[in-house]
């Protein structure tokens, strides 16, 4: 096998495996989308959501709950494994070792990606079974593939609070910010049910655009085009990575310089 | 031939501290060094420049003649640094394979298991090591790549004599391929039993560079401590054969090579001496000696 590949193969089982053997990493980023799914999500499951959709309740609760899913498993894979390495020093020991940090990079990228993608099966197949959730199969792939390419801004996200956070606080101030975002952007109560001025902030915020990318693949129509969003989340990559680099910079120099 | 690690006049100051005065050495391909000094001297920041782990101020620091902030020089050292850490919930053998993978030819898994003796631990979980279980882990993993020059931070600190005794054996076996070594460390003995070259730092400045007989004749001080009732002047000890004298209220520290002299003149002029005590002096003591008892 190719020399970089096997590096890679290597990097990216030692990331999964750590993953694993932490349970608590595995209920938030799969168990919690999975609890809250039961309370919003199977109470009149079947029901169309208005008078004249076709969508079930069911559907939409699972769309919202996955892209609540799939972007809190970027932000807290980045920015939690982040910040415990720099607390416990690994990035000293890897700085002297010959390990392509662009290997570094994607093998958490893949990892996340893979683990994003295991919570979303275990969600749609809950949602399957408990919530009688049908969709064709290319809905179930155009519901899948954007969520995974539209999560690219909460890498950048999470790879900020990764390098900005303590190893402490990161749990904490990562839940700080993504929970309140995630509410105000309609992914637990509809947007319209929210306070006056938060409606006005939430088709800003990043997690809206996110999930209406999510919506709009099981059919409900979403006040903004499918392309408008995307330019949204096009956007808030560029400032995420653009934070996660000055934050990786500062943490650089601080350290090696 | 390059050598195998060299600085160049190198400098570094964090903020107000200056670590390193301009301090060169070279060291040749195939030897076995020590760098000596008290703590906080100078050995760690001079490692961390040669690993390129920190940036000199000025000055230059070479691997084989090449940056080694470069992937490719990267991959002809491996190190044991004393503040790093490495993901707690992989096994030992989970994480030397891994660290095999970032080297073109590394030794064989089993080997290295072998080598550091943690073959009855290779499927423990990192978290679950004892200290010095795990110096010899990051031992492992500096030496798993089959590097041409090792550097090694203190390597023996909180290990246990027996463990000591595996370790610097497995340091002398692998010097005694042909490769290159370099450690620093606080114990004069185990620069004397392991190196062939003895490099002095104390206050960020060379202060020796030599074998460890050189070194050791050098620094082979002893420590005269004494109570007086007399209030001593500190004229009493002029002219005697002392690298440093120290007096707070009635109690006097000398250290001197030559204990004998010291006391007899002591004597002969006349000084109240009680609670006499001569000692040889420690690592501590000597480096004072050595750099002319500015403490």
């Amino acid at each position: 096998m190719n020399r970089t590949l096997r590096m890679l193969v290597m990097q990216t089982r030692a990331e999964m495996v750590r993953f694993w053997r932490v349970p608590v990493f595995g209920f938030f980023s799969i168990g919690l989308p999975l609890i809250i799914f039961t309370f919003f999500g199977l109470k009149e499951a079947t029901h169309p959501i208005s008078p004249n959709l076709s969508v079930t309740v069911g559907t939409y609760v699972m769309a919202s709950m996955a892209a609540y899913a799939v972007g809190n498993v970027m932000v807290f894979s980045f920015g939690m494994a982040l910040a415990v390495e720099r607390g416990q020093k690994q990035d000293r020991l890897l700085r002297a070792s010959p390990l392509p940090p662009a290997i570094y990079l994607l093998a958490k990228v893949i990892n996340a990606v893979l683990f994003g993608l295991l919570a979303l099966v275990v969600l749609f197949v809950f949602a399957h079974f408990a919530a009688s959730v049908n969709l064709g199969a290319n809905q179930w792939v155009t519901l899948t593939a954007r969520l995974l390419l539209g999560s690219i801004p909460f890498i950048g996200l999470g790879l900020g609070f990764g390098y900005l956070a303590g190893p402490n606080s990161a749990p904490a101030v990562i839940n700080f910010v993504y929970l309140p975002i995630a509410f105000a952007s309609g992914i637990f109560i509809p947007v319209s049910q929210l306070p006056d001025f938060i409606r006005s902030l939430a088709p800003y915020l990043p997690l809206n655009p996110f999930v209406q990318l999510g919506w709009n693949a099981i059919g409900v129509p979403t006040d903004r085009s499918v392309t408008t969003n995307a330019l949204y989340l096009v956007a808030y990559s560029i400032g995420f990575f653009l934070l996660a680099v000055w934050a990786y910079r500062r943490d650089q120099s601080l350290k090696f310089s | 031939m390059a050598p195998a690690a060299e600085l160049v006049d190198a400098t570094k100051t964090y903020g107000q501290v200056q670590a390193l005065k301009g301090v060169s050495f070279s060291i040749e391909p195939g030897s076995l060094v020590a760098m000596l000094g008290p703590n906080g001297a100078g050995e760690t920041t001079s490692i961390n420049l040669l690993l390129g782990l920190r940036k000199p101020t000025s000055g230059k620091a070479f691997i084989f003649g090449a940056d080694p902030r470069d992937l490719t020089t990267r991959q002809r050292f491996g190190a044991m640094l004393q503040e790093s850490g490495v993901p707690e919930l992989l096994k030992v053998i989970e994480l030397i394979d891994l660290f095999r993978s970032y080297y073109p030819r590394p030794l064989g898994t089993q080997r290295v298991v072998d080598l550091v003796g943690l073959r009855d631990k290779q499927d423990t979980q990192v978290r679950d090591l004892s200290g010095g279980q795990r110096q010899r882990l990051y031992f492992a993993l500096a030496v798993c790549g089959d590097p041409e020059i090792l550097f090694l931070d203190e390597p023996t600190v909180g290990m246990d004599v027996e463990g000591r005794r595996i370790f610097l054996d497995a340091i002398r076996d692998f010097a005694a391929g042909g490769k290159t070594v370099l450690l620093t460390t606080h114990y004069l003995e185990e620069a004397d039993e392991l190196a062939e070259r003895v490099i002095v730092i104390d206050h960020g400045t060379l202060v020796a560079d030599g074998s460890p007989q050189d070194i050791k004749s050098r620094v082979a001080g002893k420590k005269i401590s004494f109570t007086s009732q007399a209030r001593l002047e500190a004229s009493v000890f002029d002219a005697l054969p002392i690298n440093s004298s120290h007096v707070s209220d009635h109690h006097v520290v000398l250290m001197t090579s030559e204990p004998e002299a010291v006391l007899r003149e002591l004597f002969n002029r006349g000084v109240d001496v009680a609670n006499l005590e001569v000692r040889g002096a420690d690592l501590e003591e000597a480096f004072l000696s050595l750099t002319g008892g500015t403490g």
